[in-house]
């Protein structure tokens, strides 16, 4: 498979100026983060449901709208993970129409920031670094680790001290470098950005952030393509830095401006974590400004206090009707056990959050149920088994004899066995 | 008294390549002030219209973000480090294009 041939370069939203396509984050002029603008008349007639449905089952189906260099060879199967219908969920919760965007189980790293990754070192590989990195919250430290070492590139990866243990072995053992920090990850972040304006590394969401970030719109691409090329009423997303969110509804811009959807409306609805929650407090309050918070919540992939998307994640949501809200941690633990026990979806904490705050969405009527609703999940609950710890007790022991299992089974869960159900007659 | 300013590369092209700076300001809008005397290109780079710094640009006293200070009207202590960070994002305001 060829790259795309699609013109894209960087621009500034704010002054307007372009700066073709180089290693950059901000404006040099007025400071704005810079974004990937498309020609997207050059791609029309080229990005079609049926060159689409031609292309690999995974997000390279989607190359034209991707910003990736001249020659580029896609390598990994990246994305294009189940979107299913949650009828025992949304039986719980009110919702007649409720999907599940599972990136619980995204190749190669079980997060949808694989769809990030894979785009953002593509443009590392084009501009010819030879290390690559990020500030992470773990799951970004997993898949750049796993696709560095896919690409025989170096890889030093920047992780608040205190992060799970799984996402800090998930990261080491890809032979990643892998620095903790004695900070959160507003902390490192912000070193990130030092070390970024020092080395010559890419870093995958600092200097390479425009590109890396586009990543993100696959998640639309797809939900819009898995529902038979149409937009749900609603979506609702987890938000840590409040990039996917907004990468979404780009996503089904693009979509509506080259014919492949019907236009609509779509509302976006986001979720946070009440102890680190700034963009969903702008969006209740009505602000276009964050107020940075100090996180606290066991929802550390999305423990962003200071989120550099969310002014413009906060403004977006309340532009298209939507609304935010933010749970607790014993809220998103449930939330967690819910769409296990309901769909058989392990999700880790942020799936939590989304799940509880989809759940309360509906209780509040914010979203009638009815309406064609999806809820991103957006990591695997392998990776933040910690938070369950103590939900389950560990059960005794019991002999491998069947009069000793019958004994047992009927004492903790007799609803297991009906008379009828006994072929045998154990007794 | 005296802090310490330090600026990204983006930024020192307007101070002849100083990254670092002693300054006597005594809070942000005295570090604003004495941007616009002793260099006006830089003064113009991280000022927006209303003379307020841009909201893309953050600024941490010690480690610090100055939100969580006070902002404005926080008052720089002597040996105080300050870092002139610019926010980093793929956001923007002009969403809808």
């Amino acid at each position: 498979m060829v790259s795309s041939c699609t013109k894209y370069e960087l621009r500034c939203n704010e002054c307007g100026k372009s700066f073709g396509n180089r290693p950059l984050s901000g404006c040099p002029d007025c400071l704005a983060p810079l974004e990937v603008q498309y020609d997207l008349e050059s791609v029309r007639g080229r990005f079609t449901r049926e060159t689409i449905a031609a292309g690999p089952a995974n997000i390279w189906r989607y190359k034209e709208l991707l910003p990736i260099p001249e020659g580029f060879l896609p390598d990994l199967p990246v994305g294009f993970t189940p979107l299913v219908r949650a009828k025992n969920l949304g039986k719980r919760i009110g919702a007649d129409n409720l999907y599940i965007k599972n990136d619980a189980v995204c190749f190669p790293t079980l997060s949808f920031k694989d769809r990030v990754v894979s785009v953002a070192l593509a443009n590392a590989q084009g501009f010819g670094f030879t290390t690559v990195g990020c500030s992470s919250t773990g799951n970004l430290a997993n898949s750049t680790a796993a696709q560095a070492a896919r690409l025989g590139l170096k890889a030093c990866i920047l992780v608040p001290a205190d992060l799970e243990y799984a996402k800090i072995l998930n990261t080491q053992v890809y032979g990643a470098r892998l620095v903790r920090i004695d900070g959160n990850y507003d902390h490192v972040n912000r070193l990130c950005t030092q070390i970024a304006d020092e080395y010559n590394w890419g870093f995958v969401n600092v200097n390479l952030r425009p590109y890396y970030a586009e990543g993100s719109k696959t998640v639309g691409y797809e939900i819009a393509e898995q529902l038979g090329w149409r937009l749900p009423d609603n979506i609702v997303c987890p938000m840590a830095g409040g990039s996917l969110i907004r990468k979404i509804r780009k996503a089904f811009k693009e979509l509506i401006a080259l014919g492949l959807v019907e236009p609509k409306d779509v509302r976006f609805f986001g979720a946070q974590a009440t102890g680190c929650s700034p963009i969903s407090q702008a969006v209740k309050n009505g602000w276009d400004y964050i107020e940075p918070q100090r996180p606290n919540t066991i929802a550390r992939s999305l423990a962003i206090g200071n989120p550099a998307d969310g002014p413009a994640a906060a403004k977006m949501i309340q532009e298209t009707g939507g609304w935010a809200e933010d749970v607790s941690d014993v809220e998103l633990v449930s939330g967690i056990q819910e769409l296990a026990e309901d769909e058989g979806i392990f999700t880790e904490t942020a799936g939590g959050v989304t799940t509880a705050v989809t759940a309360r969405l509906y209780s509040q009527g914010r979203i009638s149920r009815d309406q064609l609703t999806v809820s991103c999940i957006t990591g695997n609950g392998l990776k933040t088994t910690d938070a369950l710890e103590g939900c389950f007790a560990t059960e005794r022991a019991v002999k491998p004899k069947l009069a000793a299992f019958d004994e047992y089974i009927r004492a903790v869960d007799g609803r297991l066995i009906s008379d009828a159900a006994l072929a045998g007659g154990v007794r | 008294m005296s802090v310490k300013i330090v600026l990204p590369t983006a930024l020192a092209r307007h101070t002849d390549g100083q990254k670092s700076f002693d300054s006597e300001a005594e809070n942000l809008p005295g570090l604003l002030a004495e941007f616009d005397t002793k260099f006006p290109a830089l003064a113009q780079n991280v000022k927006d219209e209303n003379g307020k710094l841009r909201r893309f640009v953050n600024v941490y006293v010690n480690d610090e973000d100055i939100r969580f200070l006070g902002g404005d009207a926080h008052p720089f202590e002597d040996g105080d480090e300050i870092m002139l960070i610019p926010s980093i994002a793929g956001g923007s305001f002009a969403d809808s294009e």
